[in-house]
C-alpha cells in the first residue's frame, strides 16, 4: 500500500467537456502552469474520492489521436505512453467523449486501447443526448469496446458523482498494464478504426428523426458573410467599451489605493529613513501598484474570452477572421488576445492560451507587445500635445488625431508584417497546421466554470506581479536611486544615480536616433511601464508635481527638443520592449527566457532602425 | 492557386468539395490529395482529413462560406461540423 495520490487523466477529443470535468472533479483546486520549456498549457488539480482515495487528475490537450500533430499533442501523447520526462505515467485514463457526437472519439478510444493501459470511458454531455433523445445502449457498448463506461454531465451538481464512485471501485481492484501495442497509424490503421467505430455507433446507439437544428439557426446568421462580421464586430465594440470603460473606475481606486498607501508610509516614517522610505513608497508600493492597476481589465478580457469561447463562439469568430488572419500567418484564433494587447499586452498573451497549436501562439506572443497598449497613450499624447498643431487638415481632420491614428496603424501594420516574416523565417522547416477545425455546438456558459477560470486566471496574475515583476520593479527603483545625491548637490537625485550613469553611457548610441542623456535616464525606470517615463522626464527636467505637471512638461519639452527628436521618440514608442512587465510574461508563458530574448531584442532592432529613419527623414526635411 | 483538379477526375459526375457552392449535399467517394493548395504533404492532408471524420460513404453538406472569396466553408460531415479552408477540401471527391 502506498499512500501516495493516485493518478488520473483526462484524454478526449476538443470539445467533449474535459475542463469542465477538470472543473467539477477539483473545484478551485487547480494549478495552471506550462510543461516545462514549452508553451503548452498544464492543468492539474487534486481531490479526494467518497472512499477517501486521494486522487490527482491532469487536464491533458485535446487531441483527436496519438499522432502527435503538434507539440500540444505530443504531450498528450507522451504522457499517455509514459515517455514524457517528470510526468507520471497515469494510473487511470477516464477518456472522455461527447455523447452526442461519439464517431471521431470512439476511433481515439480504439487507439488508446492499444496503449494497453487501464482506462475508463466518460460520455459525458449525456443529459444534452436525453434531450436530443439519443439512445445509447451502454452494456452492449461496454462490450464491443472492452471497457468499463459511465456517463456524466459535467456542468451539473451531483453530475459526476457516478463516475467518482465508478472510479472508487475501478481503483480499489489492482490493475495491470498491458505491454503497450501502439504504433503511429497509418491513414489504413485510421481508416479502418474509423469503420469499426462507425460499426460500433450503428450497432448501440439510436439517432433521433429530429435533429438538433438550433445550431443551425443560429450559424445561419453568426457566420453569414455579412451579418456574421457585423455581429463579430459589435461584440468585440462592447468588449472594448467594456475594457476601457468599466474597468476605470476600479483601475482608478486601486491606483488611488496605492498613491494613498504609499503618502501614508510616506508621513508615518521618520525623514531619517529617507532612503527605506523611498524604497517601500517608490520601488514596493508604487512598482507592485502599477501592474495591479491592470487587474481589473484582466478580469473583464477573460471574462469575455471565457463566456465566448464556453458558448462556443471562439470557433465561430476563428472561421470569420481566418481568411484575413491567416494573410498574416496568423490563425483565426489569434484575433481576440491580439485585440485584448490594445488594452495591455499581458492579458493579451495570457489570452493566447486559447490558441491550441504552439506554433501560432508563439507567433502572436511575439507581436502581441507591437499592439498600441494603453500605457503608450500618455506618451503619445504627451509628445503630440506638446509637438503637433492641432490645425485642421483636408478640411475635416484634427492632425494631432491623425498623427496619433498613424501610430496605431504602424503598431499593427508592422505587427503583421513581423507575422510574416516569423513564419517564413522561424517556422520555414514545419508544415504549418491548416485551418481545420470542428465547430461545436452552441451551448449555454456555465456560471460556475467561467467564475472557477477567471478566478485562476486573476491568481496567475497576481502571482506573477508579486513575484517576477515585482523584483524587476526594484531592480528599477534601485537603478534610479543608488547611489544618493551627495549632500548639497545640485539638479534631481537622479540624475547622480546608476541610471543616469547608464542613461550617460548609452547617450552616444542613442544620438543618432536624436535621443539625448535626459531622454536615456528616462528611459530607465520607464521600463517599468512605459507612461513611467512622463513622470521620469519631469525628474530629469526638474519639474515639479507629478502627473498633474504633464502640461508643464510638454511646454519644457517643446523648448529643449527639436521636433525631429520628438517624432524620433513617438516611433521609438510604437517598437521599444519598453516594458518590463511584459517581458516577464513572456518568460512565464514560454516557458524560458528564449522568447523573451528574441523579443527584446528583435523590438530594440525595429525601434532603432526605425527612429534612425524618422530622426534623419526629419533633419532633412528640416523639421526643427 | 488550388491545382488543376481536372487532372485526376476519372468520372465526370464527381467533384471537388472544395469546388462545391452552399447548399452542396453529397457523399465522399474518396480522398486524394495528390493535387490541392494545401502546404500540407499529400499523406499529411489525407491523414488529418481522416481524423476529421472525411472518411469514405460519409454525407456531407456545405453549411457556410467565408466573407472573401467564400473561404472557409462549414461542412457538416456526417453528424458534426468542420470548418476548413477549400485548398484542404479540393482532397475531398464527392458526388
Ligand atoms: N450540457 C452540458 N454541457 C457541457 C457538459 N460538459 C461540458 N459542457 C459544455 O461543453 C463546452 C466545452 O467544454 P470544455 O470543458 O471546454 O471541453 P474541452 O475542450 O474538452 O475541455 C462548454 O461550453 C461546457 O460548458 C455536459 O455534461 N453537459
Ligand atoms: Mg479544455
Amino acid at each position: 500500500m502506498t499512500t501516495a495520490s493516485l493518478r488520473l487523466a483526462l484524454v478526449g477529443a476538443p470539445n467533449t467537456g474535459k475542463t469542465s470535468l477538470f472543473n467539477s472533479l477539483t473545484g478551485s483546486r487547480q494549478k495552471v502552469a506550462n510543461y516545462p520549456g514549452v508553451t503548452v498549457e498544464r492543468k492539474s488539480g487534486g481531490f479526494v474520492t467518497p472512499e477517501g482515495r486521494s486522487v490527482t487528475v491532469l487536464d491533458l490537450p485535446g487531441t483527436y489521436s496519438l499522432r502527435g500533430r503538434s507539440p500540444d499533442e505530443e504531450i498528450t501523447r507522451d504522457i499517455v505512453l509514459g515517455r514524457f520526462d517528470g510526468e507520471a505515467v497515469p494510473d487511470l485514463m477516464l477518456c472522455v467523449a461527447d455523447a452526442t457526437n461519439l464517431r471521431l472519439t470512439l476511433r481515439l478510444v480504439l487507439e488508446l486501447k492499444r496503449v494497453g493501459r487501464p482506462m475508463m470511458l466518460v460520455l459525458n454531455m449525456i443529459d444534452i443526448a436525453k434531450r436530443r433523445g439519443v439512445t445509447i445502449n451502454l452494456d452492449r457498448m461496454s462490450q464491443e469496446l472492452g471497457l468499463p463506461i459511465v456517463t456524466s454531465v459535467a456542468v451539473r451538481k451531483g453530475g459526476v458523482d457516478e463516475l467518482l464512485k465508478r472510479t472508487d471501485e475501478f481503483l480499489a481492484k489492482s490493475h495491470e498494464a498491458a505491454a503497450s501495442e501502439w504504433t503511429t497509424p497509418t491513414i489504413a490503421d485510421l481508416k479502418a478504426a474509423q469503420r469499426e467505430a462507425d460499426r460500433i455507433i450503428a450497432a448501440v446507439v439510436t439517432l433521433p428523426t429530429k435533429p438538433d437544428t438550433l445550431t443551425n439557426r443560429i450559424d445561419s446568421v453568426v457566420l453569414h458573410p455579412v451579418w456574421g462580421l457585423v455581429i463579430l464586430a459589435v461584440i468585440l465594440f462592447v468588449m472594448f467599451q467594456a475594457v476601457f470603460t468599466w474597468a476605470q473606475p476600479a483601475m482608478e481606486l486601486l491606483s488611488d489605493g496605492f498613491a494613498a498607501l504609499g503618502q501614508l508610509i510616506h508621513d508615518v516614517m521618520p525623514a531619517s529613513w529617507g532612503l527605506l522610505q523611498s524604497f517601500l513608497q517608490n520601488g514596493l508600493i508604487s512598482g507592485v501598484g502599477s501592474v495591479i492597476v491592470f487587474l481589473p481589465q484582466i478580469i473583464i478580457i477573460f471574462l469575455f474570452i471565457l463566456l465566448l469561447e464556453d458558448f462556443g463562439y471562439m470557433a465561430r469568430a476563428a472561421f470569420l477572421m481566418d481568411r484575413i488572419m491567416g494573410g498574416a500567418g496568423l490563425h483565426g484564433r489569434a484575433f481576440i488576445p491580439l485585440l485584448s494587447s490594445f488594452a495591455c499586452a499581458i492579458p493579451g498573451i495570457m489570452a493566447t492560451r486559447v490558441i491550441d497549436n504552439r506554433r501560432d501562439r508563439l507567433t502572436t506572443i511575439l507581436i502581441a507587445p507591437l499592439m498600441t497598449c494603453s500605457a503608450r497613450i500618455p506618451v503619445y499624447t504627451l509628445i503630440i500635445s506638446a509637438f503637433v498643431p492641432a490645425t485642421t487638415v483636408w478640411g475635416v481632420v484634427n492632425l494631432q488625431g491623425l498623427v496619433m491614428f498613424g501610430l496605431y496603424a504602424a503598431g499593427i501594420t508592422s505587427a503583421l508584417t513581423v507575422s510574416a516574416i516569423a513564419k517564413f523565417f522561424l517556422w520555414r522547416d514545419h508544415a504549418p497546421a491548416p485551418f481545420m477545425l470542428e465547430l461545436p455546438d452552441y451551448k449555454m456558459p456555465r456560471l460556475r466554470s467561467i467564475a472557477i477560470g477567471v478566478f485562476t486566471r486573476a491568481k496567475m496574475f497576481l502571482y506573477r506581479a508579486g513575484t517576477t515583476i515585482l523584483s524587476m520593479m526594484v531592480l528599477i527603483w534601485f537603478l534610479a536611486s543608488f547611489p544618493t545625491a551627495p549632500a548639497g548637490a545640485e539638479g534631481p537625485a537622479i540624475n547622480y544615480s546608476f541610471a543616469a550613469m547608464i542613461g550617460h553611457a548609452l547617450e552616444p548610441l542613442l544620438r543618432p536616433i536624436g535621443f539625448n542623456w535626459q531622454i536615456a535616464v528616462a528611459l530607465i525606470p520607464g521600463m517599468a511601464a512605459r507612461e513611467v517615463a512622463v513622470a521620469a522626464l519631469g525628474t530629469v527636467y526638474s519639474i515639479e508635481g507629478g502627473k498633474e505637471a504633464a502640461d508643464a512638461i510638454g511646454q519644457v519639452l517643446a523648448q529643449k527638443w527639436t521636433l525631429a527628436t520628438a517624432l524620433s521618440l513617438l516611433v521609438w514608442y510604437i517598437f521599444a520592449p519598453q516594458c518590463a512587465s511584459t517581458l516577464a510574461v513572456i518568460r512565464r508563458e514560454t516557458g524560458g527566457a528564449k522568447w523573451m530574448v528574441v523579443t527584446f531584442l528583435y523590438m530594440l532592432a525595429l525601434a532603432y532602425v526605425a527612429s534612425f529613419l524618422t530622426f534623419n527623414l526629419a533633419q532633412a526635411l528640416g523639421l526643427h | 492557386m488550388t491545382g488543376d483538379p481536372d487532372t485526376s477526375q476519372d468520372n465526370l459526375q464527381d467533384i471537388r468539395l472544395g469546388h462545391a457552392d452552399r447548399g452542396f449535399v453529397g457523399k465522399i467517394i474518396r480522398l486524394d490529395a495528390l493535387v490541392t493548395g494545401s502546404s500540407l504533404s499529400p499523406q499529411e492532408l489525407e491523414q488529418r482529413l481522416v481524423e476529421m471524420g472525411f472518411v469514405e460513404g460519409a454525407r456531407v453538406e456545405i453549411l457556410h462560406e467565408g466573407t472573401i472569396r467564400r473561404d472557409p466553408i462549414a461542412v457538416r460531415v456526417d453528424n458534426i461540423t468542420i470548418a476548413l479552408r477549400r485548398s484542404e477540401a479540393m482532397a475531398v471527391i464527392v458526388e
